[in-house]
This record gives C-alpha cells, structure tokens and sequence, in this order.
C-alpha cells in the first residue's frame, strides 16, 4: 500500500516546515526559502511566514506538497512490547511463571544527569497515573540515580543478583547515548555476562530498532510506562526459562 | 500589592521561625569548618588563576599542597608568597603552574602577611565594588525598557563562541536574562576547568575565561538592545565557593545558587554543601548577584500537587540560609515551578495559587518561576499551548524572573527559532494581560484561596516534622524530594576540614564585616 502525507484530501501529500536559514530577513531570503524547500523535493511551496531572528539569522514557516509515496507493507519494525499487562498482570504472571521476585536495576549511567526518564519508569509514583516498577510486589526494583559509572552500574547488578538491567539516557547531544550505550554492552561482554541479564535502554530519544542494533534486548522512547517495560521483562524470562 | 489570599500572617510568621530554628545547628556546623573549595574561593579571590600544563588549576594545587594543614586555611600561604617573593598575583600563579610549592616556604613575620591580606582585599572590594557600580548605573539607565517578568533564555551548544551567536539573537529578540548552561556532570567536579572551552554535552563549561568571553559579547548588544543584559550561571556543584568568585569578579548578574540542591539532587555530601553555600553566598551578597533556588526540583521529581508544601518548606529555609549569609531579600530569586500534569481538572488554579502565594509570601523577593518540563512532549503545538498558560499564571501572579519554556523542551536543546517562539508566546500573553493581576479578586473560600491555605498548613507541619528531626537527620530520613542522603555519604566530604585555632581568611572576616554577619554562627 503505498502512503503520502494527508493535508485536507487522499494523497495531497501536504508536508508543514519550519526552519531557520543564516541570512537577513528580506525578500530574497524567503525565496531562498522556497527555493530551499523546492531542493529537497517538495512542490508547490509556500513560504507563509518570515521573521527575523536576528541580523544574521531569519525564521520561516513554509507549507509544500510531496510526490513521493511509501510502500507501507514493506516497513519493516517490531515493536519492544505487545498486548501490554498492567502491574497486576505482571504480579500474577510473575507469580505463576517464574515463581520468585524479579530483581530490576535502573540507573542513568555515564555523565548524563537526568534522572526524570529511569524515575518515569521506577519510582514508586511512576508517571501519569502509571505506578513505577518500585511498586511492584513482585519485583525487587533498585533505581541507582543519575551519573552512575557503567562499571558502578554492572557491579552492583552482579551483587544483587539482577535479572533486568534498564539503562537510561536522556543527553543525546553528539551521540554521547549511543558512546555511553556501546560501552554498557562492552562492558558485559568482556565480563561474559551479557547473557546473564535482560539489557533494556530507555529515553526520549531511543527506540527499540536503534536499542536492537546496539546489542540491547529492547528499547522503549518517549510514551513509555513501566507497565511496558514490566511486560518486555517478564514475558522474556519466561522465554529464557523455557528455553 | 494587595493580598488575594488572605493568608494567616501569625502562620507565615510561624513557618518563617521554624526555617530559623531549622537552620541553626546548620549554622553551628558551617561557622566551625571550612573545605577546599572555600579555601580555593579565598585563593581566587586574592588573585590566584591560571592552571599547570596538566590541567590542574593553581587554587587546587595550592591547596592540595596543604593536604592534611587546612586547618589554618589557604590564604596564609598565597600572602606570604607574595611577601617572600615580592611577586605579583599574576606572576607568582605562574610559577605555580611551573611547580612551585607555596607550602614549603618558610613564613614571614604575621603583619607582613596581614598587611598583604589586607591589600588583596583592597583590590578584590575595589573590583567588585565598580562592578556594582556598573550594573546599577545601566539597570537604573534603562529601566523602563527591562520586561517585568525578566525573561530569561537559556544557550547550551557546549561551544562557548556558538553560544555567543544564539545569547545576542536572544537579546535582541527580546530576552533580559541569559544562562549559559553548564555542561552535564560539570557538578561534580572538584575543580574548575581554566580557559575558553568549546567541547561539552548538554551545556558549556564554567570557566572564568568563559563567563568574561559572554559577559563581553552580552554588553555588546546593549546599545542596540536599549537593555542591559544579565549574564547567569552555576554556583552549584562542589565548586560553589569558587563559581560565585568567578562571578564576582567577572560581573556575573545571578548564579543558581541552593542550600541544598547539591546534596539531593546530585548527591554531594550534606556538610560540604551546607559550608559551601554559606561561604558562596556572602561572596554572591557582596557582589550583589541575584541568588535563584532550585524549588523546581521537587517538582520534577516528586508530585507537583501532592508535594507543593516541600517548595515553600525550601523557599523559607533557603530564605533562612541566605539572611545567615548576610543577603538581602531584593537578592533571593526563590524558585518554584508551573509542573502539575496538564490533564488535572483545574490544574491551572492550583498553578495560580502556589505563584501567588509565593509573591504573598516573600514580597520583595525577585522571584524565580520555572515553565512545564516534565509533562512536556513531543507534541510541540500543545508545548506551545501550555508555555501560553506558564506566561499568563506568572504575569498575573507578579512574578520578577521568569524561565522561558520552550517547545521543544522534551526534543533538544533549543534551537535558535524555539527561543524566538518562546519570546513572541511570553511578549504577546503579557502585553494583552498586563494589568489582569491588579484588576480581579480571588473568591473568599474559592479553589485558589482554599489551595494556597492548605499547602501553608502542610507546609507548617512538614517544617515541624523537619525542626523536631533536625535538619540533617530530615535530609537522611528522605523527607527531602523523597531523597535519602546518609551524613558521611555523598561525594566531596572528605573535603570538609574543621577550623583550627589559628585559621586565617582575611576575605571571610571582610566579607562578615560588609554584610553585617554576626559572629554568633560560629559559636560551638
């Protein structure tokens, strides 16, 4: 089935930009901008705004049409999760399936310093109305915080005996997520312990393909709640203890 | 302004002692220690800069030099090498970063050294003094074209010269405040990083060569702006002490600045933070930065509706921390934050009644109110929407600096065109509103009244709960951001010395002096 963009009718492939370009605001600079957004394929484009941003620098709005389609049969994605359980479906699943607390630890590793994503997932409060992994009776969570060493990290998920490692990571600015991410797995595998435990990424900006490329189990972007993630968990340990 | 709340005056009263017999064992302990980051403080103040070919900086070579001896203090050593070598500040820092070892020389006579003390503080009051001098003559020169809200953008490309270009455009679109942000895990540091940077993720580094290239670029645009542009950073982190002396000296107009920001949120060790913010905020008080607390935090990491009596418990003992600081009120930018979830049924009284309350309640305080983040999406269109209804609660509500948010808050750093958004979003709310806030009045026992009555009572009996445990143990026990802090856990308290009897810092005993600080604080 080959898809365009729908504006106001099937097929008009009605696309809406912003972008800056370095230039004075001016005539000629808006159509440097229609002529721009011409460059990159589109048709019929109309700059309908322009503002000056600064001397050196001008905002525009622009609406254009696109001719080209995609074959939507031919993309290819898995989603991390399916038919997500809620925290008592979890619980219960956990209780007939693997007969034992499941032992979660979280943390933003590397230099990254926030916290607000791993929270999201495991505090006790969780995130709009969806109770975090903490809550959880049967799973055992421990949120290690922000900016905590991988080498920190895999160590205390040794101790403690860990079953699920989810890493988050919320800077992304020059790939330093995806530096940080390679060394986690780095790590593991050099220790031989990637097997051991189920390596989950989180963040704004990850998703489950960029996760699966990486050497992660999955990955799960903004939208995310711990019931998803509390599901990937248990339904691929049940997998591992069937295997 | 006339009060729309009808707040309990005895309560506030009430809750106002509380932070005072709060924070006095705190005072206790701050008046009896020092830690290296003080002394390095001291060390920049008298003059030290520069660092060696390995990146260390002079104040931490010196200090470190006195491993084990801190207890005198730094500022001896650096005035009696002075004496010694007859050298100036600027030379004798150079031949530290070549190796020498300022701990080694023998001591002069005590009144040479004192004199010499006394003449780095002459210099460094002289410096700080025109700095004021400068920003009161161009605040008072153009007054009438400052926004009240102060808008206030932050630049974050890491590169410092990038950051230049996005703070003029910035300012000419309109902002009145700029933050540099600093780089990720800068925080954590226990040295300041010495020159211009231009690698960093997430933000730029502080450094004092980096504050003097913004500084000069922001006064830049000043004539064509017809404002005169403030200039923030960090005095967070376990460099406290030794930001805010960079801030000082290179005219600096706010710093972050939180008693206790430090030990929860990126989990440094309660007793160095607690030294730590006394000593950088007498430095930020004498060069008359405007402090902003990090209320914010709470919100972001606990319920912003559940949780509201935390930010008023912090507002008032950050209030405590900073008088004991020997701060005036017109300089503590309070922090508190417009964070409930969106899809609360009247969310957005709960949003006016806390920003009104805390104009009610700190009335002279250039309050700091910080835009939705944590329920920020990539939903920029309603990002944009929720931003609208940030401007309106705090144009209303009379607050004095106000962060823009952004659109693209959940997505990147903002991109030159968000800030422009954000700029137009807040002039266009404020101006078509702007007397909205002196024209109504809030209904007797209606939503707001209700609300902003039950967080002061919830904030008396948290404040209590805090007293009765004292401060350290509160912070311990997790009563705090749901954050438990253990005493002698926490990065940088090994840095932590108590004072011995011969300590000497000429710059603290100027510094007490100047801001009429009792000595009473250090009392046992």
């Amino acid at each position: 089935m080959q898809i365009k963009p729908y504006g106001d009718t099937l097929n008009d492939g009605a696309v809406q930009l912003s972008f800056t370009l370095p230039v004075k605001c001016s005539g000629k600079a808006r159509e440097a901008a229609r002529l721009y957004v011409l460059k990159l394929g589109f048709k019929h484009c109309n700059v309908v705004e322009a503002s000056p941003l600064s001397d050196e620098f001008t905002f525009f709005v622009a609406y254009a049409h696109t001719d080209v389609a995609i074959d939507y049969d031919k993309v290819d994605y898995v989603e991390a999760v399916s038919n997500v359980m809620n925290m008592d479906g979890v619980n219960d699943f956990i209780r007939e399936k693997i007969k034992r607390k499941v032992v979660v630890v979280g943390a933003c590793t590397g230099t990254d310093a926030h916290t607000v994503g791993i929270d999201a997932i495991m505090n006790m409060k969780g995130y709009n109305h969806h109770y975090g992994l903490e809550r959880y009776p049967m799973l055992e969570a421990y949120n290690l915080g922000a900016q905590v060493p991988n080498e920190k990290f895999i160590e205390f998920a040794r101790k403690n005996n860990a079953d699920a490692l989810l890493i988050s990571q919320v800077v992304t600015q020059k790939d330093v997520h995806v530096q940080n991410l390679t060394n986690l797995i780095e790590l593991l595998e050099a220790e031989h312990l990637r097997d051991k435990f189920i390596v989950i990424a989180g963040g704004p900006r990850i998703s489950n393909k960029l996760a699966l490329e990486l050497g992660y189990d999955a990955g799960f972007g903004s939208g995310t709640y711990a019931d998803h993630v509390a599901t990937f968990i248990v339904r691929k340990m049940e997998e591992k203890l069937n295997r | 302004m006339k009060s729309k709340l009808g707040l309990s005056g005895a309560k506030v009263t009430a809750a106002r002692k509380l932070a005072d017999k709060i924070a006095v064992p705190v005072q206790k302990f701050i008046g009896a220690h020092t830690t290296v980051t003080v002394e390095r403080a001291t060390l920049r103040l008298m003059g030290a800069d520069m660092a060696d070919s390995n990146g260390v900086p002079v104040p931490n070579a010196v200090v470190d030099s006195l491993k084990g001896n801190l207890g005198g203090g730094a500022a001896r050593w650096y005035a009696n090498a002075l004496v010694k070598t007859g050298k100036s500040p600027s030379e004798l820092n150079t031949e530290i970063a070549g190796g020498l070892d300022i701990s080694k020389l023998p001591l002069a006579d005590a009144r040479a050294i004192e004199k010499k003390g006394a003449e780095l503080v002459s210099a460094f009051d002289k410096k700080v003094s025109a700095n004021v001098a400068h920003r009161n003559e161009r605040l008072a020169k153009y007054k009438e074209n400052m926004h009240s809200p102060l808008l206030y953008v932050i630049v974050a490309t890491g590169n410092i010269y990038e950051d230049v270009k996005q703070a003029q455009a910035a300012a000419l679109q309109g902002a009145d405040i700029i933050a540099v942000i600093r780089t990720t895990a800068q925080s954590l540091l226990d040295y300041v990083p010495f020159g211009a940077t231009t690698e960093g993720f997430g933000g730029t580094y502080a450094t004092q060569e980096n504050f003097r290239i913004m500084r000069k670029a922001l006064d830049e645009v000043e004539a064509q702006t017809k404002r005169y542009i403030r200039l923030v950073n960090y005095a967070s982190g376990l460099c406290m002490p030794e930001i805010a002396a960079m801030g000082a000296i290179e005219r600096l107009d706010m710093m972050l600045n939180d008693s206790m920001y430090g030990i929860l949120f990126r989990d440094i060790n309660m007793y160095r933070t607690f030294v730590d913010q006394n000593f950088s905020r007498m430095i930020n008080a004498r060069a008359e930065i405007i402090i902003n607390t990090g209320e914010d935090n709470y919100l972001t990491t606990s319920d912003a509706v559940e949780k509201a009596h935390t930010v008023l418990a912090s507002q008032l003992i950050n209030e405590r921390f900073a008088l004991n600081a020997g701060m005036k009120t017109k300089f503590m930018g309070l922090g508190h934050a417009f964070e409930m979830n969106p899809d609360i049924k009247n969310g957005f009284l709960y949003e006016m009644a806390q920003a009104q309350m805390a104009r009610e309640i700190f009335p002279e305080h250039p309050l700091k109110y910080m835009p939705p983040t944590k329920f920020m999406t990539g939903d920029v269109f309603k990002g944009f929407a929720m931003n609208a209804m940030f401007n309106f609660v705090s144009k209303a509500t009379g607050q004095s600096i106000h962060l823009l948010g952004m659109l693209t808050e959940a997505i990147h750093t903002p991109f030159l065109q968000d800030r422009y958004l954000a700029i137009k979003n807040a002039l266009y709310v404020m101006e078509n509103m702007n007397d909205f806030g002196d024209d109504i009045e809030f209904k007797k026992n209606g939503i707001m009244v209700t609300r902003a009555k039950q967080v002061l009572d919830e904030t008396l009996e948290f404040m209590r709960d805090v007293e009765k445990e004292t401060l350290f143990n509160a912070i311990e026990k997790g009563l705090f951001a749901e954050v438990k802090r253990p005493k002698n856990g926490g990065k940088g308290f090994e840095g932590v010395t108590e004072k011995g009897p011969d300590y000497w810092n000429p710059f603290e005993t100027y510094l007490k002096r100047e801001l009429g600080v009792k000595e009473a604080a250090k009392c046992k």
